[in-house]
């Protein structure tokens, strides 16, 4: 998960980058579009993180120093 | 009682065998068992003074007021029970007992249990841990780490029990479905309750998958917050490598917690509400990155074509190019026709006045008006003097109509 964060944030930053860059006029028009496919990509890749709906909900439960996941049951929010 | 000892003085002469001599540790005994009957249990006020906690536990000071001082012990049987740190200026009010200590001869009171005057015991820990805290920097801003862009996976130490954990689920499920959850089971409340919360948060921080640490509990009285406060929890939060949310309670409580951790909200549903914000503002700064990357490539590819019809406008094909030639040319020459025949009619004209006034120069216009041209015949010279003939000759004579020869009858030169 820490790592998914990791590569959000650098993929977040790039296409910020990217926009920045492409706004700015001074690529060539090869350049332009390979950064603008590039964009696009990324715009959509983080796009799908955000969007994704599968959540997990788990208990940590800890016997004699060991951890383990347990399923969380949402039985109240579920009701709703 | 002055009267009384009056009668004793005077009757200090006479009465040497009615006296009763004390020893010391007699009347000592006696001065403690009327001390000790006398005030078996005492509220006392006062104002702490030479405080020294020893080291078998027992605690040693004096309660003093503007007039009086008087010593006072509070062993460690009862001291462990002290919520707040005991120390020299605080007012206090103490209960317990006169004691008198007899190989010095002091009499002190023995304190079982301890109030702070003006305000409770809980509130001046409260004030008296935070002070310490302070001191020691945990509340810092420099030391407050800042949340990850994004929360991809929270860890919640609460009780699964609870109203926090059900709050802060649903408002995720509902607006952030993108965020896992993995919550740690601990007391929120009661004796042990902050050691738990705090071994809860070095937990997460062991197994390290999370992205930020909510430490939360639904709203109570500020007894039920109160393992918020203590030591313990203050001190995992300000050691935890993961950034940390404290969501204690309602609005009006502040927790030591709140005050330690990277981020503080009020309810355990705002910090549900501060991941979903912040996934909401990502989604619509990504869509306005992706339109913004889709208005450059528009304007770029625009502008291109823009400078290639320009461009094709400056680059003409060899045909064209001949084209235009052919066309030039064919301009000139019709200027050059046109211009010719100008200078044709000019000259036309030009050359018919100078053939009209050769015509009347001509010596054939004289013949038409009767006169005639005599030449020597047939070498044609013009006859202009007599001498020029000899009688014999041929002449021809040229008329204004055809001629005739004739030959010389007579010559007269002086005519």
């Amino acid at each position: 998960m820490a790592k998914e964060k990791q590569s959000f944030e650098d993929e977040m930053r790039r296409l910020q980058k990217i926009v920045e860059e492409l706004s700015g006029g001074k690529l060539t028009l090869g350049e332009s579009l390979k950064k603008y496919e590039e964009g696009v990509k990324l715009a959509q890749g983080c796009l799908a993180v955000l969007n994704d709906a599968e959540r997990k909900v788990d208990l940590l439960m800890k016997k004699e120093g060991k951890f383990s996941l347990e399923k969380f049951e949402e039985e109240e929010a579920d009701k709703e | 009682m002055p009267e009384e000892r009056r009668d004793l003085f005077a009757g200090s002469a006479g009465l040497e065998k009615a006296r009763h001599i004390y020893t010391v540790s007699e009347i000592t005994r006696d001065i403690k068992a009327i001390l000790e009957n006398t005030f078996p249990e005492v509220w006392v006020e006062g104002e702490v003074s030479n405080f020294r906690a020893a080291n078998s536990g027992h605690f040693y000071f004096s309660l003093k007021d503007n007039d009086a001082l008087i010593g006072a012990a509070m062993f460690s049987r009862a001291n462990k029970e002290l919520k707040f740190k005991l120390e020299d200026g605080l007012k206090v009010i103490c209960s317990g007992k006169i004691d008198v200590y007899m190989p010095r001869g002091q009499y002190q009171l023995i304190v079982e249990k301890i109030e702070p005057k003006g305000i409770g015991a809980q509130q001046l820990a409260f004030e008296q841990l935070k002070k310490k805290l302070s001191k020691e920097g945990l509340f810092d801003p420099a030391h407050k780490k800042e949340l990850p862009l994004m929360l991809f996976c929270v860890g919640i130490v609460t009780s699964s029990a609870g109203a926090a954990v059900r709050d802060i689920l649903q408002i995720l499920k509902k607006g952030a479905p993108c965020v896992d959850a993995l919550i740690r089971s601990v007391r929120v409340q009661g004796e042990g309750a902050g050691k738990e919360i705090a071994q809860g948060i070095v937990d997460l921080n062991q197994l390290g998958t999370v992205d930020a640490i909510i430490v939360s509990r639904g709203g109570g009285s500020s007894e039920d917050l109160w393992a918020f406060n203590e030591e313990a929890v203050a001190r995992a939060i300000y050691n935890s490598r993961i950034p940390t949310i404290s969501a204690v309670g309602h609005q009006i409580n502040i927790t030591l917690s709140d005050m330690v951790a990277d981020c503080f909200v009020e309810t355990p549903s705002a910090a549900a509400k501060l991941i979903v914000d912040k996934r909401n503002s990502l989604l619509s700064e990504t869509e306005s990155l992706r339109q913004q990357l889709k208005f450059s490539i528009a304007g770029i590819i625009g502008n291109l074509k823009h400078d290639l019809v320009a461009l094709r406008h400056m680059l003409k094909s060899p045909k064209e190019r001949l084209q235009e030639k052919v066309q030039f040319l064919d301009e000139v020459i019709t200027r050059l026709h046109h211009s010719m025949g100008h200078f044709l009619n000019i000259h036309k004209e030009r050359l018919s006045s100078l053939a009209a006034r050769l015509g009347s120069l001509s010596p054939l216009a004289v013949l038409s008006r009767g006169y005639s041209l005599t030449s020597l015949y047939p070498d044609g010279a013009i006859v202009k003097d007599a001498s020029q003939v000899k009688t014999g000759e041929r002449v021809k004579t040229a008329l204004s109509k055809g001629f005739f020869v004739s030959r010389v009858e007579e010559v007269n030169k002086d005519g």
